[in-house]
């Protein structure tokens, strides 16, 4: 019993450093200068997150969070990188993204104040379930997830990384969802993922369009309607 | 008692005597990195050798900070030697006189007064390093207090030897996020503390790019033996502490035999060893930071840091 209880620790330890790992990704994401690094950033995050399904199926043993982990780590770190990667220009990547709307610095700090108002703000209603082990741990990172997810896209000015803040936040509501509803129908993360995957086609030959059209992908600077060709 | 003081010197023995040697196996390897052979290992104690029968030359201008500077760089390890477990796993006799933010404390004093004494010459150089020094220091401290804060926080002490059990009793305790986060921000701080290459690099002699070595650069004779020596001795303390205290506490004498605190030295230079290594393919892969980058490379680490003490409050 004794042996098992040990076994038990290591995996919530082991959970609970993915998150804390899940989390630094995400940091990346939202501060990445190189549009191919925040890519890179996003695969580790989706890895993150299977590895915690992978992890919270494994005690008590769940087929269902199996699944999710696998469906994770075949979708969001294998497929859909790929279709960015090749269906934009090297070029799109291999640039770096001079102006923020906020400099990276006071990113960094704005980002780690929503980390803490999310762990603030999931206490209560930790307390509120009397939530014990998992959910402790993913609720707190999965909630910071979906904020900075949603910080990236409104600081961004590149079109990728506004999809990737996109996604970020999905990944961060999934983090969390894994360890409330460990029993999801599977259907409904199928369709999830379906519906990422279109969404994915839909940015990825807009940004192919505005990318042709202007030369450009910084859709932060396309505020203004202009008569003459974009300068 | 007297066992416990004995062991207590030891530790400073060891440090002062190995930590030229450390220094010299790192410029070594990182030359072999380079596909060139480097200087003999033993390089670092013939450098001391000689500082120390040459002459010295004080800069008449300057005052009695740049003549006590040197003496209190060199002083700073020696003390911090007394109070984290180098050798023993077992609190010593002068374990208790400060803590952990005491041992900062003090090490951090020996960089103030450094820089001091570089603004002190009036060489246009040394204060534009001093500043440049300050600056990192600035950005380090907020991780320092920090990585102090939840190491405390998890373990309920703030004494080096007493930490040091909490990360492996029992073993799944290592892989707590709060741990393996800290290791990764420490790690960050050493680079910058130390001036190595992502943050400063330490074998450049151009002065107008210089951070850390700026601060020596008019100290000649003994005084610069002692500032090379006193660097030196700091770097091994902060190398003892990462891999004794937060990485590694294997291998450290457990008894008050005589046999296994002298078995212990080679363990803890192999584990001394081991971190060179790793800090030799750090520094051969990356390049060094703009100056304005480095902000950024200080602020990641506090980010490291401060999600290290989020989780912390998650698994307790």
């Amino acid at each position: 019993m004794a042996m098992f209880t040990g076994v038990t620790d290591l995996v919530s330890n082991l959970n609970a450093l993915a998150g804390g790992f899940f989390i630094v990704a995400t940091f990346g994401i939202v501060v990445a200068r190189q549009v191919r690094a925040c890519l890179r950033f996003f695969i580790l995050q989706s890895f993150f997150l299977a590895v915690s399904a992978f992890l919270l199926g494994m005690s008590p043993f769940s087929a269902h969070l199996m699944a999710v982990g696998a469906i994770n780590l075949v979708a969001k770190v294998w497929i859909l990188p790929w279709i960015l990667l090749h269906m934009l220009s090297d070029e799109v990547y291999t640039r770096r993204e001079i102006d923020q709307v906020v400099s990276i610095p006071a990113s960094l700090i704005i980002a780690l104040v929503l980390t803490i108002v999310a762990c603030f703000f999931s206490l209560p209603w930790l307390r509120a379930v009397s939530a014990a082990g998992a959910p402790c741990v993913n609720i707190p990172i999965g909630l910071a997830g979906l904020f900075l997810g949603t910080y990236t896209l409104t600081a961004r000015r590149e079109a990728i990384p506004q999809l990737l803040g996109l996604l970020a936040m999905e990944n961060g509501a999934f983090f969390a969802g894994i360890a409330i509803a460990p029993d999801l129908p599977l259907i409904a993360e199928l369709a999830l993922v379906f519906d990422l995957l279109i969404l994915i086609f839909v940015v990825a030959i807009l940004t192919r369009r505005v990318h042709k059209r202007i030369g450009t992908t910084t859709v932060g600077m396309l505020a203004k309607l202009r008569e003459e060709p974009y300068k | 008692m007297s066992k416990h003081i004995l062991f207590n010197v030891l530790q400073v023995l060891m440090v002062m005597v190995f930590s030229p040697l450390v220094i010299g196996i790192l410029n070594r390897l990182e030359e072999i990195v380079q596909s060139k052979r480097g200087p003999d290992i033993f390089q670092p104690y013939r450098d001391l050798l000689k500082l120390f029968s040459k002459d010295e030359v004080i800069p008449e201008e300057s005052s009695w900070i740049f003549r006590i500077a040197p003496y209190i760089v060199f002083v700073g390890p020696v003390f911090v030697a007394l109070l984290i477990p180098v050798l023993t796993s077992y609190p010593l006799f002068w374990a208790f006189m400060a803590d952990m933010v005491g041992a900062g404390f003090v090490l951090a004093l020996g960089g103030f007064f450094a820089a001091l004494a570089a603004v002190d010459t009036a060489n246009p150089y040394g204060a534009m390093g001093a500043s440049r020094t300050r600056m990192v220091g600035f950005l380090a401290e907020p991780t320092f207090l920090i990585v102090f804060f939840t190491v405390s926080f998890v373990a309920d002490s703030t004494i080096p030897f007493i930490v040091q059990q909490k990360w492996v009793t029992p073993l799944s305790n290592f892989f707590e996020p709060a741990h393996i986060l800290l290791l990764f921000a420490f790690i960050m701080l050493i680079l910058a503390e130390k001036g190595r290459i992502p943050v400063d690099n330490p074998s450049g002699h151009f002065e107008l790019a210089m951070i850390e070595e700026s601060k020596g650069l008019e100290y000649s004779g003994r005084a610069a033996a002692l500032m090379k020596w006193g660097g030196w001795m700091k770097f091994f303390v902060l190398i003892i502490i990462f891999m004794n205290v937060l990485l590694t506490p294997w291998g450290l004498a457990s008894t008050l035999s005589f046999k296994d605190v002298l078995i212990a030295i080679p363990l803890v230079l192999l584990k001394v060893l081991a971190f060179i290594m790793f800090l030799v393919i750090i520094e051969s892969s990356l390049a060094k930071l703009r100056l304005f980058r480095i902000s950024e490379f200080m602020s990641t680490a506090f980010v490291i840091a401060v999600i290290a003490m989020l989780t912390s409050t998650f698994t307790h």
